[in-house]
This record gives C-alpha cells, structure tokens and sequence, in this order.
C-alpha cells in the first residue's frame, strides 16, 4: 500500500506530468469509445468511428514522438531515420493481417497473398513464414526495428560518429529501406505494399468494435510505455543518459561507456517506434514504402521540436497538436500544408527553442514572479 | 617455432590468459611507483609532441608538471587517460595494467581520475547529481539502470559537498555555479570516484588568491593516500604544493627535483625560467 501511495505521488511531483498524463490521456480515451459504442448515432456527444480511427492514429504518432525525444531530446541524438523502425513494426503486423485474409482474396489463394499470385510466385518466401501467428508477428514487430537499431547504433556509436554524421547516415538508412521496399521481388508488395486487411485475431477490422478496441489498446500502451520511459529517465541511467548528452567526454573519463549506453538507447527508442508502427497500420488500414519516405522522419523531429524536446509530455503533446493541425490545414488548403509546417519548424527553431513545454515553464515561472511580489507587498 | 614450443607458450603456468583474468585486479604497487611511463613517442604531423619520454611516479606523490607551452603536458595526460592513442612506448599502471590498451571508460574504472584545463561539469544537472553520477560504482548498463544510492553513498556524497565547500548548492543547477565553483565541482568529482591516481590540470586557473590558497590545501592534504599529478603555470602555487616537481620540454622529461633544485638548474634557467630566474637572483 505504501509504495502504491509512493507511486502515486512520484507520478506527481513537480516537473513531471505522468499522473496526470495517464489519468487525462485514459479517461479521454474511454469516455470517447463510450460515446461511440454506447450513444446513439444522432447524439450531439455521438464520436464517430473516423474520428476513434483518427484519434487512435495520432496516438500511435504520439508514440512515435516519444520514441524521437527519448533520444533528441534526452540523448541529443537527431535520428533522421526514425521512420524507418515504425514501418518496420508496422510491415511486421501488416505481414500477419495479409496472413489472415487466407483464401478471400482476388485471387483466392488460401496461402499466397495476392500480389505474390500477381508476381506468379508459387510459394510464401521464407520471411513470410510464421507470419500467421499473431505472437510470432508481434515478436518481429518489436525484434526487427530492434535488431536494425543494435547493428546500426553499435556501428555508429562505437567508431564515434555523432551530430550532423549521424543524422545524415539515420536519413540514408530510411532513404535505403525505402528504395530496397519499393522493389517487387524484395516480396512486400512493392509499391503499393499491404492492404486490403479483413481482421485481426478474428475480429472484423471494419467493426466499429474492433476499432474502439484497437484505439483503448493504443491507449493504455502509450500510457505503459510513457511510465516506463519516465521511470528510466528518471533513474540513474537517466542522469547519465543526459550527461552523455551534455558532455560526451567528461562522462567517458569518469568511467561510462558511453557507445553502450548510447546502443541501448537507441534501440529501447527503435522498439517503441516498432510498436507505434505495429498499433498505426491495422487502424489506418495500409502499410507502404511511403512510410519509408525521409520526409515522414523529418516530419516526427518536428513534431518534438513544436512540443519540446527533452519532456516527454511534450512530445507527446507535440504530436497531437501538429497533426491535428495538419487534418484541419490538408482538409482546408492541401497546398499550403507542407509551407506551414516548414514555417512553424523555423517559428519554433527562432523563438521557442524548448517548444511549448518550454513556453509553459516560462509562463509558470512569470506568473510565480508575480505572486511572489504580491505576497511581499 | 614448433608445435610443442606454441603449446607451452600457450599454457605457461606463471600468466593468467588474458580473457580469465579479473578486468578490475587491484593495482600492484610493489616496487612503490604506481605509475611508469617509458620511451613514449607521439608526433602530430611530424610536430614530436611526446619525444622518448620517461616519467616513473611513487605511489602517494603529489607530483608538479611544469613546462612551457607545447611541451607535451596535457599530451601526456591524454595519452595516460587514454584519449590519444601513442606511437611507441609503455604506459603501465602499478605493474599489472597496460594503460594503452585501454579506452577512456576501463581506464577511469581503474582508479585514474582527471580534471581538464577548463572545468567541464553536467551543467543542466545539479551539483549533488553530478557527485552521483562520479560515484565509484558499477558503470555498466543494467546495474545503473536498477541503482539506487546506499545511505554510505548519500554520506559520501555529503563528505565531499563539505570538502569542496558547496554543501549549501547542492540542489543548485551546475550551470549556476561561478567559474571557481565549477573547478571545485570538478574536483570533488574526482573525489568522490576514490581515485588512486588524479591528474589535475591547472586547477587554480581563473581562481581567487582565497580560493587558490584552499585548493593547495586540498591537494596537499590529498597526497599520501592519493596520488596526485598537477599541471600548473602559476609558479607561486606549484612552490606552495610541490614536493617533486617535474620539468617538460619539447615532449621530454628536462629536469626532476625539489623545487629549489630546478630553480638552480642551468637547462631549465635557460629553456623556461629563464627571465623570471635572472630578474629573481639580480634583486
């Protein structure tokens, strides 16, 4: 009872946010599923199953972000090339939903997915194998992006290559998955990549149920790994985590190994943008190389930037903000999209350089000031 | 040589393979040097920036570097901390531990704590975190992960917030601290991590007469337990701290003694005492 009451109130001490975080974040999420099931069609607090699919994807992003700022933001690592590991997730999980179709296909064939019938291939390639099975697909899902961050960051990291270096080789990491994806015998259906997904685990992936249930489990594992993240950052390795950040060197000579801490790093934030990827396509529907695209990553660095990096709650809400933005601007002026966006990175570059989360500790301490000169006079 | 001549080599019973032996052996001090650097050669371009040098160190020796600009001392301690790589030459510590296979990391785990020329702290952390993170503990991953700070630790840390004199800012960020504060910081880092052997460069730079006063103290009052390597250019404070003090030049050792010793040194008057030593005996 004691340590829940302990939890509970290290959720709460000053300058994080989790308590609140996860308490918002999971009452939002079940009133709006609520009000979806349980509420007529022509209620005036009726949520549509679009907007539930909407939500559920900004969350997913919102997880992506968080995946980003654990290593900008705390690590001072600028991974270009986070896209890549969230669309490795999320051709894991569209890998098992094409499974499932089975024989409803075009084409009916009750082993080939449709494209390998198109190519004329006579049997599933070998990575295609144990993709049925929900866990197994899970597994690579997480095992994937995983492995791709080790073998990637134990390269980089241990011959020392940091800054601007680094980001270049994350951007040309993405650039090269994307061209290698976009080809038909790589055996991920190329250009169009993975659709047309019937249902997950047996349920309908149509059904507004199923949806509901897919944006409370987006939910509820943000939530988990938003505590996780925190309780590690605040740890130790947290600190040390920062001090690479601050002074690679320094940290060296006082006996880190800094290219370790930096590899696992690396590849804790590889895994979250996995699941984030694996949680994205069965709500959206589609997996394709596009998500490959170096733009896609640069876009996430954005979203961090706007909600200010080094707090993890401003990535998250970084996320949200931006990408509703960019819903109500595609829908309005689809043009003028990608000019706001280059515009509100440079407006935030210049004047907000800790994001809103930094504007709001700035707010906070003014007014603080202020109080305090009122309580004295 | 033969198959039987390989085999013996391989299993000679006076030595330990390398992969068996425990990474963190206690420093063998017998002979009473802790440190022998011998023959060490490093060039930048054909500059000689380390040039045959031999340096043997006693274990518990408060020991100054003194030498011009360019005279290969931060070299030297950048090659014993492992942060350049030496052409030729034979850095050991005590008898058993080759420092130049070793990075940066193995040889702080070791016991070899240095402070740089301009104090470099965790600015965004506080002064009692910064202590933390220098603790003498286990630096891996996991552990560091899954660590939490023992009641002895905690004290430890307070111990040294008293010694270095910033027990009343541990909450403060280090950013905040003044430029002499931030040297002190840096070495109640040193501090904390129980070194044997620190190497010290200019400590007092930037420091008050008060402040100065107190740091010899400090590195005195260290030498014995500690060993300790100080590089410094304010002669007044090598005279108040040196028992032995050593003279670089042009990346070899010129001159070794007490204080008065190198002063009446006819190479070291010329190569670097020169004026002050002539304007010294006029008056």
């Amino acid at each position: 009872m004691t340590r829940l009451t302990a939890w509970f109130s290290e959720g709460r001490s000053t300058g994080k946010h989790t308590l609140p975080f996860v308490v918002i974040l999971l009452s939002v999420t079940i009133l709006a599923s609520a009000a979806n099931l349980f509420l007529p069609a022509d209620s005036i607090f009726y949520v549509s199953t679009y907007t539930i699919t909407l939500l559920g994807k900004y969350l997913c992003y919102a997880m992506l972000a968080l995946a980003v700022d654990i290593i900008w933001g705390y690590c001072g690592i600028l991974s270009l090339g986070h896209g890549a590991f969230f669309a490795l997730g999320g051709y894991a999980m569209g890998m098992y939903l094409m499974r499932q179709i089975g024989d409803r296909g075009v084409y009916g064939n009750p082993l080939l997915p449709d494209f390998m019938v198109f190519l004329d291939w006579k049997e599933l390639p070998w990575f295609w194998l144990g993709m049925d099975q929900f866990w197994f697909a899970m597994l690579m899902a997480v095992l994937v992006p995983g492995l791709l961050a080790f073998v990637f960051g134990w390269l980089a990291f241990r011959s020392r290559v940091t800054g601007v270096y680094l980001s270049i080789m994350t951007q040309a990491l993405t650039y090269a998955l994307l061209l290698a994806f976009f080809r038909n015998e790589m055996g991920f259906g190329g250009n169009n990549g993975l659709t047309d997904f019937k249902e997950i685990l047996g349920f309908n992936l149509q059904a507004d149920s199923t949806r509901v249930a897919l944006f409370l489990i987006t939910a509820i594992l943000l939530a988990v790994i938003f505590v996780i993240s925190q309780k590690i950052l605040s740890s130790r390795l947290g600190k040390v985590v920062l001090a690479i950040r601050d002074s690679e060197s320094r940290s060296r000579f006082i006996g880190y190994r800094t290219d370790r801490y930096k590899v696992w790093l690396f590849v804790y934030s590889a895994v979250i943008a996995g699941i984030a990827g694996a949680l994205y396509v069965p709500q959206v529907g589609i997996i394709n190389p596009g998500e490959f695209s170096p733009i896609n990553s640069i876009e996430m660095v954005i979203w961090v930037a706007v909600g200010g990096r080094g707090t993890l709650i401003g990535a998250v809400i970084g996320a949200l903000l931006v990408n509703y933005a960019k819903t109500r601007f595609t829908a309005i002026m689809p043009d003028a999209w990608l000019f706001a966006l280059g515009a509100m990175f440079v407006l935030v570059t210049l004047y907000l350089p800790k994001g809103l989360m930094g504007l709001y500790g700035q707010l906070k301490a003014k007014r603080n000031a202020v109080m305090n000169k009122e309580s004295q006079a | 040589m033969s198959t039987l001549d390989s085999t013996r080599e391989l299993f000679r019973r006076d030595q330990v393979w390398p992969f068996l032996a425990p990474a963190q052996a206690e420093v063998n001090v017998g002979n009473q040097m802790i440190l022998y650097v011998e023959d060490l050669n490093l060039s930048f371009d054909g500059f000689k920036a380390l040039n045959n040098l031999n340096l043997y160190i006693n274990d518990g020796e408060l020991r100054c570097l003194i030498g011009a600009n360019g005279a290969g001392k931060t070299t030297l301690m950048d090659v014993i901390t492992g942060k350049t790589q030496c052409d030729s030459g034979t850095v050991f510590f005590g008898q058993n531990h080759n420092l130049l296979n070793k990075d940066e990391a193995e040889i702080a785990q070791l016991g070899i704590g240095r402070k740089f020329q301009k104090p470099t702290v965790f600015e965004e952390q506080t002064v009692f975190d910064n202590l933390e993170l220098s603790l003498k503990t286990d630096k891996r991953v996991l552990p560091t992960l899954f660590s939490r700070l023992t009641p002895t630790q905690i004290d430890r840390i307070d111990d040294v917030l008293k010694t270095i004199g910033l027990a009343k800012h541990r909450f403060m960020l280090a950013g905040a601290l003044s430029h002499g504060q931030k040297q002190w910081l840096e070495i109640g880092m040193l501090l904390v991590a129980e070194p044997r052997l620190l190497l010290i460069d200019e400590p007092v730079a930037g420091m008050t007469a008060q402040e100065t006063e107190r740091t010899a103290e400090l590195l005195t009052s260290l030498a014995g337990e500690r060993t300790v390597i100080v590089v410094e250019h304010d002669m007044e404070f090598v005279r108040s701290i040196a028992r032995t003090v050593t003279v670089l030049h042009q990346g070899s050792v010129l001159a070794e003694g007490t204080m008065d010793q190198i002063q009446s040194n006819k190479d070291v008057i010329e190569v670097y005492l020169g004026e002050e030593a002539a304007a010294g005996e006029q008056a």
